[in-house]
């Protein structure tokens, strides 16, 4: 049972890890939580449905406009909402970030209503290959190999490109990255770009496990910032491995203790995370100056 | 004269003595007593089922002075609200259905044990700052939901029916008799959360949320004055839950969600954090959108507007979620635009009617008047 169990939590913590990741990129960067990266994603990937469904293109087609659309949310949401507030308090941008969301969700029930939605996809739930005792739906497979790489990538990106190095030092501190060339602004709009590229893929592989409706990501959201928590919402490397912590503790918890709750634990874990260190498992704490 | 803070964002505009002033000044009363008589007469004037309406306003009201409380006066975000509401509304009904306590003491004892829960959520937040305590106040709001929605003590996904009420030997079973209770608990709240304000409770919220640090240094106990401000809009927001019971008459978890939570929030940024009047404007102007949303087709103009446009570009079916969109783009606009909101418009108009009367006056001030 045991392995069964990991393999599961695995998948699930794929998703939180990818959400997670999307989260940590954008906070590292402006020090705001986007609540709105859930209903970013939801939309995106209303926008692939709506490609499979009424334009009845190619799954590489429709999920590559979701991505570029994705992109282009993200940017958007930075350079005409973000930045252009009066007073960018942690309070405001927060709240900023609030209403963006409600208005994407609202946006999406709107345009599609609130029915669930079968999410056609290339891999089924509900075929299963078999790993001596372990048994496990190649979406599932799909779900860990993607989500492996896509991080790996992301890694990759930020450890070994010219574009990736000036993120990172635009994390660190935005005025030595502009005395040392680099665009800050246009580096904030596009983390966020890339960011909202990172939690469609993560809505894209929820789709088809559950069904398609505007509160798809509501779960996936408050998973991934309590695996950020975990992990430390400063470190990425830390807040993709509290992503498949979380899924493995979750289905370990449903698995022998209850079903029921299983939902509960995220907040639990965050609550005790918090209470008892909180910068994350493998953060390091970050002192708040007067 | 301090209500000249063009660009503070939720600075209060008056300062603690312009605060009394104003409260014991011979015109507040008589404003006072206008809007009792006001609130009185209403329900004799309209049509019955606008009453409901009133109600569930009213409602509204007191979760957004239960927001004020947290977010304006103490600068704590809250994303859990609805838990509150959930939790006050059924801590009213089990203990009305299942130990036959009286209406009243089941509303009290609904505002203490969401007070409990506010202290409890409270508690991780004397170590969390903005971001870290929204996240886990999002948490604890689905979380309750989540165990409603799968204890049969809760009714699960079904809900609950709530029994009818007395008041010593008054049975409250129109909407018009529900109005008086529900509109009074309301009036008295407003009032108690407006003298909250100035006294040495409602300035050690102020002060810890201008600056935590300046406050411990200044003698405030932090640690006490966080969870206490958790706990009164805790507390405030349960009552506000339990007559929520009272007017819909069934509750289920389905009600209390996460859009919710965000709606609470947006009631007070649109009316004006911090400020108790901005609070409730805020909050009549939401909670109304809130429950018109179903009907918006109905609207005069507007509404046969709507649907041609949903129909051709969006769906018919999804035009209910447009209130969402409404309530986002208020958000989003309030805090680009004006982040006081409401209130924070009523200053700048009482300041374009100043200026117009003695530009000179104030021109010489403001060289020196710069924060």
């Amino acid at each position: 049972m045991l392995p069964q169990v990991l393999a599961s939590g695995l998948s699930a913590g794929s998703i939180y890890a990818l959400m997670a990741l999307a989260l940590v990129i954008t906070y590292k960067t402006t020090e705001v939580p986007n609540f709105a990266q859930g209903d970013m994603a939801m939309v995106s990937a209303f926008i692939a449905y709506m490609f499979l469904t009424d334009f009845e293109t190619g799954f590489i087609f429709a999920f590559g406009a979701a991505l570029v659309f994705a992109f282009l949310l993200g940017v958007g949401f930075e350079v005409l909402l973000l930045r252009r507030m009066r007073k960018p308090t942690h309070l405001n941008l927060i709240i900023m970030t609030l209403g963006f969301t409600l208005a994407l969700f609202g946006f999406a029930g709107w345009k599609w209503g609130a029915d669930q939605r079968q999410f056609p996809f290339p891999v089924s739930a509900n075929e299963v290959i078999r790993f001596g005792s372990v048994s496990i739906s190649t979406l599932s497979v799909a779900t860990i190999l993607i989500a492996g790489i896509l991080m790996l990538l992301v890694f990759a990106f930020f450890r070994f490109t010219k574009l990736g190095v000036a993120m990172q030092a635009t994390q660190q501190d935005p005025i030595a990255a502009r005395i040392n060339g680099v665009p800050a602004r246009a580096v904030v709009g596009l983390t966020f770009g890339i960011s909202s590229v990172i939690g469609t893929v993560a809505a894209l592989l929820t789709a088809p496990l559950i069904t398609l409706d505007p509160t798809l990501m509501w779960d996936a959201l408050l998973k991934g910032f309590a695996a950020a928590v975990l992990g430390g919402l400063n470190t990425p490397v830390g807040a993709v491995l509290g992503g498949y912590l979380l899924g493995v503790i979750e289905n370990l918890f449903g698995a022998y203790i209850s079903v029921e709750f299983k939902s509960v634990v995220a907040f639990l874990i965050i609550v005790i995370v918090l209470w008892f260190r909180p910068s994350g498992l493998f953060g390091r704490h970050h002192e708040r100056k007067v | 004269m301090n209500d000249r803070h063009i660009d503070v964002v939720i600075e209060p505009t008056r300062d603690h003595y312009e605060d009394i002033q104003l409260f014991t000044a011979r015109g507040s009363w008589i404003k006072l007593a206008l809007l009792l008589v006001v609130l009185v007469s209403l329900p004799l004037l309209l049509p019955g089922y606008r009453v409901f309406t009133l109600n569930y306003m009213a409602v509204f009201v007191i979760v957004g002075l239960g927001m004020n409380v947290l977010v304006g006066y103490t600068g704590q975000v809250s994303l859990g609200h609805a838990g509150f509401l959930a939790i006050g509304a059924y801590t009213m009904v089990l203990l009305m259905t299942r130990l036959a306590v009286p209406f009243p003491i089941a509303l009290v004892m609904a505002g203490c044990v969401s007070a409990f829960f506010g202290f409890l959520l409270g508690l991780p937040a004397l170590r969390l700052a903005g971001p870290y305590l929204a996240i886990a106040t999002l948490g604890f709001g689905l979380a309750v939901t989540q165990i409603i929605g799968h204890s049969a003590l809760f009714g699960g996904h079904m809900g609950l029916v709530v029994p009818d009420a007395m008041v010593g030997p008054f049975p409250l079973s129109g909407d018009v008799s529900k109005y008086y209770v529900i509109v009074g608990i309301t009036f008295v709240l407003a009032l108690g959360v407006r003298n909250l304000s100035v006294t040495r409770v409602g300035r050690a919220f102020r002060a810890i949320r201008d600056s935590e640090i300046a406050a411990a240094t200044m003698g405030v106990d932090v640690a006490y004055y966080k969870t206490l401000s958790f706990a009164v809009s805790a507390a405030l927001t349960g009552v506000a839950g339990g007559l929520l019971a009272l007017m819909t008459g069934f509750i289920s978890p389905g009600v209390f969600t996460f859009t919710l939570s965000l709606m609470f929030l947006a009631m007070v940024v649109f009316g004006g954090l911090s400020s108790i009047t901005g609070a409730v404007l805020g909050s009549i102007v939401m909670g109304y959108l809130n429950l018109e949303m179903d009907a918006f087709q109905e609207l005069p103009v507007l509404g046969p507007a709507l649907e041609g446009f949903s129909a051709r570009f969006m769906s018919t079916v999804g035009l209910p979620n447009f209130g969402w969109v409404v309530t986002g783009m208020l958000i989003v606009f309030t805090i680009l635009l004006e982040p006081r909101g409401l209130y924070g418009l009523w200053i700048r108009a009482l300041d374009t009617m100043k200026y117009s009367k003695s530009a000179d006056a104030e021109l010489s001030r403001s060289g020196s008047g710069a924060d």
